[in-house]
Parts: structure tokens; sequence; C-alpha cells
């Protein structure tokens, strides 16, 4: 059967070969191209080590996706963990307004953390009522923080939570059984076999919060995380070779942060932020 | 600690997790209906920024809705053939091709929006319409078509119900249409309802991509974040949540069904 | 051979994966039409491969010809052939109820409605499922849709029938009652049809001729008495049933069978009298399964042996008894 079907296979598969070599094999083969076209050539892939603007920008993206990651991974695990081994009313929809935000675009995001945490933000309302002072973080690097934390947690959740489901539990009971106190559960059994679920969710977050530029868009004006530094060289430094070049070098670590998630959990696709 | 009291801490601490997703999304939502935000509720709840809204931003709207579907029929053209190809071909090839059409999902969508400007850019009419932002769209949305089709092809033993199918005398095309496609619904379904939800919310290649005569409702409300008051901002994101939330719902339920 | 069934021939048919695994070595078979055969062996040992290969689901390796009828089908492909085919798993289409499931051949060879309708429920009614002609199939039990796949296979009058381990999937007790149907089924259609198992029990209830296939070669192509009784070499024997080995030079009064090795079944041995004793063991373990008892037997200080019948008496473990062969029954395998 096979080998007389390969002529309709080839058919089936020529449209989306066609648009994806089109469309982006050779835009990207290009966009590398002209990353390597300015003034210092191929050398200017290291702009980003020796443009202090450039180093500064890259050096507080991944600080900031880093500290993200964990946040969001203790966060959700704990939430996760208890939500898969409790029932109690009102569960679903918990469940829902956990997983809801993940289809939230960047924007809108960062639209509610400054509802959030805005100049007429909950928070600032808060703190003004009890302190005489109004608490306006949404345009700073810790806006940046809950923003990214926004959209990261029902990912991490998610995946924890399915990861969660499949936990052995006859695995717990036998070291009940060897009398293990519960920390040590957690520490012994629980965290090892959530362990790749961990890492690739891990490795989602980071990834989605390296490249989001929505969410730093409506926040971050002031702040120099890489995709805005991209995006200012295009627009504003019409540096495009710089920004090529800038954009080459992001999209590879996010690229290489879902490749190792993939091959960890063999599924989930982040939906940029 | 006993166990009832870590019972009520772990609650506790989810519903505080819950609290931080849902209470922006209300107070935007508030604010959306209240006359005027800084003043409170007490200044009474209208429909006046939402009709604004409409008409300052229906035609953003539209084109959203229409790129959405567009998009929707293009990844189902182009994305099932790919899946069952996929599926059919198996093996190292096969992952390496998929791993290569996921690729726009991985790298950030500026980075392909700044490529597709380099390439196409020059072409006028092509970067002013709205096909422009439909390829990028496209680009991005495809993977999940793919992938989702090809997560119930490899799930169901499909080539042995193709083979049952060939012993019976189908053809190629009558397995495909009678076999392939009727089985891979489920598939099909979720795929359809992740692509339209992210065509809809899509903002980072489309901002790069738009123009003043394309703007999306991603693009608008961006340019309301920027530029108009509070209330504004908030009706126009009411607006975005009661077109999205169907199909977040159509995709939970869907997500459960299949557990 | 009947008039309308289809014969096979197979000449120099061997498949090697494109991995370069080989599984199947070049080999020449025929079948007469209306006549069922079972290819048996244990798994990997090429019988499914051979199955697939004249279904059309593989092509044989360069030289290999299938000839149905004196019609060389070799380069025909599968949905040409005209076979019907049983899969292990049933493969039948969940997006279609039973009615159209076993109507889809007739639809996709655009019969008219009237015709499928007549057929299916003729079809229905052979396979005592007429009760189930609008259930999806998610909601049969195994043994109905081992019934439904039968049913959608034989709709389209195929020149043969292919089954590739049909009752596999299924319990002990339901596997012996639908043994017996598609037994009287394959007699009443008279279809000439290849049966693929692992299970040695149903190849001989099943069989008119049995291949007995190891290593991706036939090992003995016979009726399952033959195979039974005469297996030609080492594996037949081994494969099928339980067979005992002893050393001719081991037996009292059989002088002429001295230096040969003899096989032997475990019940064709009997418990005498000393007087009548070809050999002396000790009873090491018995086992009461109901219609008989094994014996396992020590002899000569060390090598065993077992045997079967329906013993009335209880057997110590540890006593001494005597045995004697049937010795029309020994089997001496060809060197």
């Amino acid at each position: 059967m096979k080998y007389y079907d390969y002529p309709k296979l080839f058919v089936l598969a020529l449209p989306v070969a066609i648009f994806f070599v089109t469309f982006f094999i050779v835009p990207m083969v290009q966009l590398a191209i002209v990353g390597a076209s300015g003034d210092s050539g191929v050398s200017s892939y290291f702009t980003i080590v020796n443009t202090p603007r450039h180093f500064e920008s890259m050096l507080a993206t991944l600080l900031l996706s880093i500290a993200v990651t964990f946040t969001a991974l203790v966060i959700s695990t704990t939430a996760g963990l208890f939500l898969v081994r409790n029932i109690f009313p009102g569960k679903e929809i918990v469940l829902s307004i956990l997983t809801f935000p993940l289809a939230f675009p960047g924007v809108v995001i960062g639209f509610l953390i400054i509802m959030l945490a805005g100049r007429q933000g909950l928070i600032g309302l808060v703190t003004k009522a009890l302190l005489g002072e109004k608490t306006v973080f949404a345009y700073s690097m810790l806006g940046l923080f809950f923003g990214y934390l926004y959209f990261s947690i029902p990912r991490v959740i998610l995946t924890i939570m399915a990861a969660a489901e499949k936990l052995d539990k006859s695995l717990e009971e036998a070291a009940k059984s060897l009398g293990a106190p519960p920390f040590r559960i957690v520490i012994d059994i629980i965290i090892p076999a959530l362990k790749p679920g961990l890492i690739a969710s891990g490795a989602i977050c980071f990834a989605t919060s390296m490249g989001a530029f929505g969410t730093a868009f409506t926040l971050a004006t002031n702040i120099d995380v890489l995709p805005m530094t991209i995006y200012t060289e295009f627009t504003l430094n019409a540096n495009i070779a710089g920004a090529a070049s800038l954009s080459i070098v992001l999209g590879l670590v996010t690229w290489i942060a879902l490749f190792i998630s993939r091959s960890l959990s063999g599924q989930t696709i982040a939906v940029s932020g | 600690m006993n166990k009832k009291q870590i019972f009520v801490i772990q609650l506790i601490f989810t519903l505080l997790v819950c609290s931080f997703l849902i209470i922006p999304v209300f107070l935007s939502v508030l604010a959306g209906i209240t006359q005027n935000f800084f003043v409170g509720i007490k200044s009474g709840f209208t429909l006046r920024w939402v009709f604004e809204v409409l008409d300052l931003y229906s035609g953003t709207i539209y084109l959203s809705l229409m790129i959405a579907i567009a998009c929707l029929i293009a990844t189902l053209v182009i994305g099932i053939p790919a899946a069952y190809v996929l599926a059919r071909i198996g093996g190292r090839i096969s992952r390496f091709i998929e791993e290569t059409i996921i690729l726009p999902v991985a790298v950030p969508g500026l980075a392909i929006a700044l490529a597709l400007i380099i390439i196409y850019g020059g072409f006028r009419d092509f970067r002013s319409s709205w096909y422009f932002i439909l390829v990028g769209h496209i680009l991005f949305t495809l993977p999940f078509m793919v992938r989702s089709v090809l997560a119930v092809l490899s799930s169901t033993n499909f080539k042995e119900l193709e083979e049952g199918a060939a012993s019976l005398g189908a053809s190629f095309w009558t397995r495909f249409f009678t076999i392939v496609l009727p089985n891979s619904k489920p598939g099909i379904l979720a795929g359809s309802l992740m692509v339209f939800t992210l065509s809809i919310g899509e903002f980072n290649l489309t901002w790069m991509l738009h123009t003043p005569v394309t703007k999306t409702l991603p693009v608008g409300l961006a340019d309301s974040y920027a530029s108009m008051r509070l209330e504004v901002a908030s009706a126009y994101t009411l607006i975005f949540f009661i077109m999205i939330i169907p199909l977040l719902l159509g995709m939970q339920i869907l997500s459960r069904e299949k557990n | 051979m009947q008039k309308d069934t289809t014969s096979i021939e197979l000449i120099s048919c061997g498949k090697t994966f494109k991995d370069g695994t080989r599984a199947l070595e070049k080999i020449n078979l025929n079948i007469n039409g209306g006549e069922t055969i079972v290819l048996l062996g244990p798994s990997g040992c090429g019988k499914t491969t051979l199955l697939r290969i004249i279904a059309g689901l593989e092509e044989p390796d360069e030289g290999g010809k299938i000839i149905f009828n004196k019609e060389n089908v070799t380069d025909l492909q599968i949905e040409k052939r005209n076979v019907g085919m049983v899969f292990q798993s049933y493969a039948l289409f969940p997006n279609m109820n039973v009615k159209e499931n076993i109507g889809y051949g007739l639809k996709v060879r655009k019969l008219d409605k009237n015709k499928i309708d007549d057929r299916v429920s003729e079809m229905l009614e052979m396979m005592h499922i007429n009760d189930l002609s609008l259930r999806r199939i998610d909601q049969l039990s195994g043994g109905q849709r081992q019934r439904v796949a039968l049913a959608r296979a034989i709709a389209v009058r195929p020149r043969v029938l292919l089954l590739d381990e049909p009752l596999t999937a299924l319990d002990a007790i339901l596997r012996d009652r639908l043994r017996v149907e598609i037994d009287s089924l394959l007699r009443s259609l008279g279809i000439t049809a290849i049966y693929v198992t692992h299970d040695q029990s149903e190849a001989m209830a099943l069989g008119d001729r049995i291949v007995v296939m190891s290593d991706g070669k036939i090992s003995q192509i016979g009726t399952p008495r033959d195979i039974y009784y005469h297996p030609q070499n080492e594996f037949v024997a081994d494969f099928i049933g339980t067979v005992n080995r002893i050393l001719g030079s081991d037996i009292k009064k059989l002088d002429s069978l001295e230096g040969k090795e003899l096989l032997f079944r475990p019940e064709d041995i009997e418990i005498v009298e000393k007087k009548y004793s070809h050999l002396t063991g000790v009873v090491k373990a018995s086992f009461f399964l109901g219609e008989k008892t094994r014996l396992i037997v020590n002899y000569n200080a060390g090598e065993q042996l077992s045997l079967e019948g329906r013993y009335k008496k209880e057997y110590v473990i540890g006593s001494e008894i005597h045995l004697r062969f049937n010795v029309d029954s020994l089997i001496i395998l060809p060197n």
C-alpha cells in the first residue's frame, strides 16, 4: 500500500511546503543574512555582548525570565498538586479561572496589570486608603514580573496537573507504609515524579517570558527588555541589521528552551505572551 | 498541623492565585461599564463606553473576525493534509518536519514579522493589505492545527483502519475522505478552536505587520491602552473578552470530553 | 477444487524491510481453492508478513510473484485484489455504525443502495447480529466486534478471506465459541481462507492444512494430524503440543532403536506392571488437571519426561512406576 501512495502524499504535502518555504524559511534566512550585513558583518551577532545597552537588556530579560519561571513553578506546583488531590465544591470554577488566561494576548495581560497596579489600579487604591500613599508599580520591572507571572501560571499549572494525575499513588502508599513522613514523600516521591513536567513547563515559561512582546509593549515603555530593544532598534533607530541580529539570537534562545521542553514532555507548545 | 489545616492553607493559597488572575479581569469589566472609574461605581453604570468603542473601533473587530476565518480556512486546507502526511511517513523525517513547522511558535513573533517585512515589505500592495497579516497568522497558528490533528491520528490506529478500508476496495482518496478525515474530527475541532482564538488575539506579529488601514482588534486594544481614557480601554477589553470567552469555554469542554 | 473458488500460488516471495530486517525468506506455497490454510508460528516468524503479502499490504521482494487462479496479482494494489481481511484489532471504522461498516465495501464499489441494504441484512442475519445494526462501534463487545469484522470482510464476496489472529483479543471462553462459528462459516462459504495464529489448538481445529513457520521459513506443511504425529523437525515437534525426548538405548526390550533419539507425546506412554515395562522411573510431581493427570517422572538419575493420562489412581511423589511405550507412535525425526 505504502509505495503506491507516495505521489499522492506528495500532493497533499505540497501546499504546506510551498507556503512554509515562501513565508518562513526564505524570510528567516534573509533575516539571518541581514543580521550579518551591518557595519561589523557577522560579528554583529556579538553586539549583544559588546554593545552595553544590548548586553544590559539581554541580562535584564534573562534575570526577569528566570525569576518568573521559578516563581511560577513554585506557585503552580503547590496549587496544581492541591487541585489534583482534593475535591471541593467550586473546584470546576477554580480550574476554569486558572486556565482561561492561557489564550489572553500579551497586550491584554499588560492592561490587566495596569488595572491592578497602575495609576488608577486596585493596589494603589488600597494602599492609599491604608497608608495614605499610592503604590504604583505597573510600569516598572515589578509590573513586568507580575504580568509575565500572569501568563505563566496557567501554562505551568496545566502541565503539572497532567503530570500529577499520572502519579502512581501506590508509590506514595509504599513510602508511607515504610514510615516516611509527608515532607519526605514530597521530596523523595512526588518531586522526582513531576520532574519532567517541571522542567518542560519551566522551559516553556522561560521561553515565553524571553520573547514576550505584548505585555512589555503595554507596560515597559521605559524598560529595556530584549523584545522592546529589538522593536526600538527597528522603528526608532532604523537599525535593521541590529534588530535582525538580536531577533536571531532571541529566536535561538527561545527555540532551544522549547526544544528541551518538547523533548521532555512530548507535548505543549507555548503561546506567546 | 493536622490534615484539615493543611487543606485550608492550600485552599487559601490556591484561591489567592485565582484572585490574582481573576480580579484584574473583573476590574476591567467593571471599569468598562462605569461612568467614571476614578470616582468609582457610585458614579453609575453605563454602556456609553462600549458604544464609543464600537463607534471608534468596529473596523478592527470585523477585520479580526475576517482574518480569523480566513486563517482557519487556510490552516484547515494546508494543515490537515500536512498532519496526515506526517502521520503516514512517521519516523525521524516526520519528527524533523514537525519540529520545523513548529518553529514559528518557538521563535518570537517579532523576529518573524521582521523577517517578513525585510523580504516582502517592498511589495507595497501586499504589504498594505490584510493578506500580509493573514500570512503571519497562518504561520503562527498552523502548528496548533497540525499538532492537534496529528495527536488524534497517532492515538487512533488509523493505519490499520486505512488498511481495512483498502482491503474493502477503497482507493487512496476515498480512504482520505471517508476514513481519515471523519476520524480526525476531534483533533480538527480542537485545532480549529485554537487557531480561531489565537488569530483573534494575536498581537506580537500583527503589531509589526499592520498598517494604519489594517488594524486588528489587539492592535486597536494596544492603541486604546496608550491613548484612550481607562473606561474606553476597559470597554474595548470587555468586548474582546465577550468574543473570546465562548471560544475558551469550547476548548475546555473539548479537552474535558477527551479525558 | 470447487468451481468458483480461488487458488493461490506464491512463487519465491521474500520480504526484507527498509531497515534491513529480513522478515521472510523466499518461499513457495500453493493453496488450493476453497481450502482453509493456517499459518502457524511464534511471533516474529513471518506469518503475518506472509499474509500481508498475499493481501497486497506489503510488496514481496524483487522476483516474488503472487498468482490468484493463474492471474498474476503481484502488482495489483490491495484495493483491486478483492480480498476480505479480518484484522487482529478488527479495524472497524469508529465513525460508522455496524450497518455502515458492513456496507462500506459495497458502497465503495458503487452498488446501488437497495442492493447494499439487501446484502447487509443478509450478513447481519448470517452473523446473528440483526439487533446491532445501528450500534456505534464503541458500544460493541469484543465478540460482537469480531462478528461485524467478519461480516464486513465477507460482504464484498471476496476471492479469498484473510484472517490475522482474529481471536487473540478475546477471552478464552469466547475464543472457543467463536472458533466453532468461524469453522462452520468457512466450511459453509467454501471460500479460500488463510488464517494466521500463534495458537496451535486454533490451528488444529480450523486448518485443512497447517503451514508451520519459524524464522521466516516454512518448517512444515501438512494436515493437522500429519503435523502432530509426523513432525519433520525439532521445531515443529516442540512447537506443536508437548514432546518428550529419550535415547533409544535407555529403553529396555526395544533393541532396534539403539542409538536413536526418539520423540513421543505425553499421552503415548502407559503405566504398566513391571514385567511389561520398557522404562522405570520415579514420580517427581503430579498435577491433577480434571479430565487428566500429568506426571513428571525422573529416570536414569536426572533425565525427565512428562506423561498424561486418565489415571484413576493417585501416584505418590517418590514412588516407582513402570512405563511402556506405544511403539507405533514413537517419532523418529529424519536426519
